[in-house]
């Protein structure tokens, strides 16, 4: 069951995308995001499935891998896709009781679960090419600038860091957690929701617990090791620009100022509405 | 009621780089009221093994008997069966959860639907098994020392009262006294409750005193299988897999070296002072 969530896992392969600079997949995962949200309408979305297809080949992680990601979200697409369905304005095909199915609801909920189906799949191949360290080294070194107006940007992806680097063990923790329940016979499963909340104490519990054992033993060896924040560190392996890394920004703009100029000149509609 | 393990097979992450094989063709019987020591390296496949023996785990392979029942059968009451194969996980006082002592042990016979005046009977039952005094039963379980901690969490599965029970290095992380106090507690229980006992360890000193029956894990397989003895004596071999032989038996190996004669194949310290004292009569007589 906790094996199905792939959001924030890392995936473990040799490829240009994985040795890719992590600021660039961050750029590239922003612009990605911006690109789905600015129009509604198919070109845009053929455009950044041919986007997502090239990146995925690219980064050889199995396809099999990331659809499980989706998994998780299929309850949350399934209930807005129905809210989108039948409560949109419009005009009605079908109507029963107060509910009527309209050709904008259709049109809605279809751009709705495109748009958060490729959200998901394109953020999770960045979270799977990129270790968590990559991740928050990238971040702190986009945000610097805004350590001038006094943000603590050193802080702020430290924590990010260590909360990224707990959620595996945490998991995993879950998993041990419940098991050990499920040894003096818990049951997690049956029963209506009362009972199946009521059933999560003995595993919530026992969690915190341990995440609060956990944080005490991580701040103490943090400052066993002088520890004080990021004013005058230094990084074993400072982040530096290489060939690779340039073409991939000049492919971003190209693919920024394709999905722009097809967007908004030749779009193509699924329902003329 | 024997375990039977037919050609049971575990493979983690199937179809991905990190595919891993836990168990390869793992075939076992476990027989009724023995006293099992299960030794492996860390990552041999020990704690997936025990996993297997109460149905947490299915394997991708293989089939596992309980009563001569296949236990993933799908008319197999498989909550049943966790009652009776207790299995009590490493580090279990990370399990503990209720408000105190008392009540947290009372969580496993409650789950198995019994009255309450029975639940609460087994749980008291199972506190004194385990040693503890009176006065920390309605204490917070956080409050307890580690050692304490433990016993209370071994109470909550032996309170299910379970034919075979099943511990997963009881006493890692313990100091000295600590462990002998749980091991000792653990033989006394294997002769009161008259059940199975397998204990999972990665030290062989643990269990050298205790076992009657020794599996060896390594890579996954079972490596050796044997009365302590029979075990002991593959010195060689236990030692090329990261493993050693109890410490009075490689003392007696140490002494046979030097030319004196004695039985090298003692797996318990009584046994070894034995076979030291008679050697000095014996010297003693020749010289």
């Amino acid at each position: 069951m906790l094996k199905d969530i792939t959001l924030g896992q890392y995936y473990q392969a040799d490829s240009v995308v994985h040795k890719l600079d992590p600021r660039v997949k961050l750029v590239g995962t922003i612009a990605y995001i911006v690109t789905l949200f600015m129009f509604r309408n198919l070109t845009i979305y053929l455009i950044a499935l041919a986007f997502l297809v090239f990146t995925i080949r690219l980064s050889k992680v199995p396809v099999s891998f990331i659809v499980r990601g989706l998994k998780a979200i299929v309850i949350l697409l399934i209930i807005t896709a129905l809210f989108n369905l039948f409560l949109t304005p419009g005009e009605p095909i079908v109507s029963f009781w107060r509910f009527s199915l309209t050709y904008e609801g259709i049109a809605a909920a279809f751009y709705l679960a495109i748009r958060l189906i490729f959200l998901i799949i394109g953020s999770s191949l960045m979270t799977l090419t990129t270790t968590p360290n990559q991740l928050t080294d990238g971040l702190e070194s986009l945000m610097k600038p805004l350590n001038k107006i006094k943000v603590p940007v050193h802080e702020i992806s430290m924590m990010m860091s260590i909360a990224l680097r707990f959620i595996p063990i945490l998991m995993e923790e879950t998993d041990k957690i419940m098991k050990a329940q499920m040894a003096r016979c818990a049951d997690f499963e049956s029963g209506n929701i009362i009972k199946k909340v009521k059933a999560l104490i003995p595993l919530l519990v026992p969690l915190f617990v341990s995440s609060f054992r956990r944080a005490n033993d991580l701040a103490m060896a943090m400052e066993a090791r002088c520890y004080q924040g990021g004013e005058g560190r230094t990084k074993m392996k400072p982040l530096k620009y290489q060939k690779t890394d340039y073409l991939a920004y000049l492919f971003l703009l190209v693919y920024l100022i394709v999905a722009i100029v097809l967007g908004k000149f030749f779009p193509l509609h699924i329902l003329q509405v | 009621m024997p375990i039977i393990l037919n050609h049971v097979n575990c493979i983690y992450e199937e179809g991905t780089t990190m595919e891993v094989a836990a168990l390869k063709d793992v075939n076992l019987v476990l027989q009724d009221e023995q006293f099992i020591g299960l030794i492996g390296h860390t990552g041999s496949g020990k704690s997936t093994l025990v996993q297997h023996l109460n149905g947490l785990i299915k394997p991708t392979g293989g089939e596992i008997y309980f009563n001569g029942e296949d236990i993933h059968d799908d008319d197999f009451d498989r909550k049943k069966l966790r009652s009776q194969v207790g299995l009590v996980f490493q580090y279990p006082e990370h399990q503990l959860f209720e408000v105190d002592v008392f009540s947290d042990v009372c969580f496993g016979p409650k789950n198995l639907g019994l009255p309450k005046k029975e639940v609460e009977l087994r749980a008291y039952e199972a506190l004194k098994m385990v040693g503890l005094e009176d006065e920390f039963f309605y204490q917070s379980p956080f409050d307890l020392s580690g050692g304490q901690k433990r016993r209370v969490a071994i109470a909550g599965v032996i309170a299910m009262k379970p034919q075979v029970l099943i511990l997963d290095e009881p006493t890692a992380g313990l100091d000295p006294k600590g462990r002998e106090e749980i091991l000792n507690m653990i033989r006394d229980l294997h002769e009161k409750m008259k059940c199975t006992i397998i204990l999972v360890s990665h030290s062989m000193d643990d269990v050298a005193d205790y076992a009657e029956r020794i599996i060896v894990m390594n890579h996954g397989e079972v490596f050796l299988d044997g009365t302590p003895k029979e075990v002991f004596s593959h010195k060689q071999e236990l030692e090329e897999i990261g493993l050693a032989v109890p410490t009075v038996t490689d003392i007696m190996h140490q002494v046979k070296e030097l030319g004196y004669p004695v039985d090298e194949s003692v797996t318990t310290l009584s046994d070894a002072t034995d076979a030291l004292v008679n050697l000095y009569h014996n010297v003693k007589k020749y010289y």
